[in-house]
This record gives C-alpha cells, sequence and structure tokens, in this order.
C-alpha cells in the first residue's frame, strides 16, 4: 500500500469510527432512557402494594 | 405553505428505519464510487480521493449550523421550546461534523502540503474559529440553568455564529495567496463527469446521514425530557 492509500485510508476510517463512536453514545444514552422508564413503571406497581390494608389470616 | 417549509415537513414524516436504510444505501454507493469508479486526479492522484468526503461532510456542517441557526430564529420569533430543542441537536450535528471535516482536511493537507495544519491558509483558521465559536455554544447552553432565559440567550448565540458561515465559505476568494483549492466557482464546480456524479452522491449521502443523525438524537432527547416530567409527576 502506497503512502497516499495510507492516508485516504485513514481518512476514510476516521469518518467511520466518529460516526460509529456516535452511534454507541446515541445507543448508550437510549439504554439508560429504557432503564428508567423500566424504574417509573414499576414504582407505581409498589406503591399500589404498600396501600393495600393487611389481612390476618387465622 | 412555501416549498422549503413543506418540503421539510415532508421530510419529517419519513420513519427513522427508513432514512437510517437510506444513509447506508448512499454511503455504502459513494464509498463504491470513490474508490472503484472516480479516476485519479491529474495534480495529487490517489490522495484526492478525500476530497469527495472532505468537502461534502464541511458543507453538511455548514447545513446543520444554517439549520440550527434557522430554529433559534423560530424559537426566538415564536417562542417554540420545541425550537430550542432542535436548534440544538442541530448546532451538535454541526458540531461534529465540523470535528470531521478538520480530522479529514488535516490528514489531507499532510500528504499534500506535507503539514498537519497551516496557520497561514484563512479558510482553515476560519473554519477552525467557527468550530470553536460553536463548541462555546455548550459551554454557554451547561453554564445556565434550564429555562427561557438559557433558550433566548442560546438562540441568539447561534444566529450569531451564522454570520461567521459566509466568512469561512468566501475566506478563500477574499486571500491574496493561497495553496487550499477553490472547488466551486462562479462558473460552476470545477471538476466533471465521474469525479462530478461521484461528489453529488457523497454529498446528498452525507446530507441524509445528518439528517438521521439529527432525528435519532432528537428523539433520544425529547424521550429524556418526557422521562423527567413523568419524574416530577411522580415525585
Amino acid at each position: 500500500m502506497s503512502t497516499a492509500e495510507k492516508y485516504v485510508t485513514a481518512a476514510y476510517c476516521v469518518v467511520f469510527a466518529l460516526v460509529l463512536l456516535y452511534v454507541v453514545i446515541i445507543a448508550l444514552k437510549l439504554q439508560r432512557l429504557e432503564r428508567e422508564v423500566d424504574e417509573l413503571v414499576a414504582r407505581p406497581e409498589a406503591a399500589e402494594e404498600d396501600e393495600r390494608e393487611p389481612v390476618h389470616i387465622g | 405553505m412555501s416549498a422549503p417549509a413543506a418540503q421539510l415537513r415532508l421530510m419529517s414524516r419519513v420513519s427513522l428505519p427508513a432514512l437510517a436504510a437510506a444513509s447506508f444505501l448512499l454511503v455504502t454507493t459513494a464509498l463504491v464510487l470513490v474508490f472503484f469508479v472516480a479516476p485519479n486526479d491529474a495534480d495529487q492522484g490517489f490522495s484526492q480521493r478525500i476530497f469527495y468526503f472532505h468537502v461534502s461532510i464541511a458543507f453538511t456542517a455548514y447545513a446543520c449550523f444554517i439549520g440550527g441557526a434557522w430554529k433559534a430564529l423560530v424559537h426566538l420569533w415564536k417562542r417554540d421550546p420545541r425550537a430550542d430543542l432542535e436548534s440544538y441537536v442541530g448546532v451538535h450535528q454541526g458540531v461534529i461534523f465540523g470535528a470531521l471535516v478538520l480530522l479529514t482536511g488535516s490528514i489531507w493537507a499532510k500528504i499534500s502540503w506535507g503539514h498537519w495544519w497551516l496557520w497561514s491558509e484563512n479558510q482553515l483558521v476560519l473554519f477552525l474559529v467557527l468550530f470553536l465559536f460553536y463548541c462555546a455554544y455548550f459551554m454557554l447552553r451547561f453554564s445556565l440553568d434550564d429555562g427561557p432565559q438559557r433558550a433566548n440567550l442560546c438562540a441568539v448565540y447561534a444566529l450569531f455564529g451564522v454570520i461567521l458561515i459566509p466568512v469561512s465559505f468566501l475566506a478563500i476568494r477574499l486571500a491574496q495567496k493561497f495553496i487550499h483549492p477553490v472547488v466551486f466557482t462562479r462558473h460552476g464546480p470545477n471538476f466533471h463527469g465521474w469525479i462530478l456524479v461521484t461528489y453529488c452522491v457523497a454529498q446528498i449521502a452525507m446530507l441524509v446521514l445528518a439528517y438521521t443523525l439529527y432525528r435519532v438524537e432528537l428523539a433520544g432527547k425529547r424521550l429524556d425530557l418526557r422521562l423527567r416530567e413523568l419524574r416530577r409527576v411522580y415525585a
């Protein structure tokens, strides 16, 4: 591979790497948002269970 | 409704998976054209192939900054909080593509001129000034509390930045002595045939890619905002 080919490859790899990094960052953020949604969904369910009156058996 | 506004509304209706697929296809086609179809440049040889993505990315960065400024204007005009978020995401995309312009340009400069950077070149320095100006936008945005004041200040800042774009674009024409090539003249582009076709495909690919990334980031930011509101309701 000539020097020119190496530099051109490096330039295109830089573009690819930066776009890929951006996509990874967005994917991580979406994962965090998904986790937060799950937490919010679980919160009212837990609150509902606390509000139920205890029943004595026996 | 004006034609550009109607086109923008039409584009906003295109689904994200369709946009992602279009970006992938266009970028792949552009790469095939760059490496297998476009001829070698008579002066620079193989290294000129950096041009196709470098120039396309530069114009895409300008487009992102102009889009961000346009949304900033809409925010100041209509006081629409959605426009503030759209302006912020537009500027963010511009900074990402701006970083790519500087990186690919630096590699091209090294191989063509033998230097990574030349402070004597007005166009390079002005693009760096534009890039740093928009980097400072984030310092401003994150140093203020969320609210209308922050949105207004950021909108004014984004609008000021757009003045630098024509200066950066015309710098090469205003310079007395330059080594940076002039791609577009008053009589049209400085190239023809497959070089022009490859450049056009690469330009469309970069614009569609930037718009796809813009939509993805905007969707994430809107989801984040809605989650924060939900948390406030639950708290």
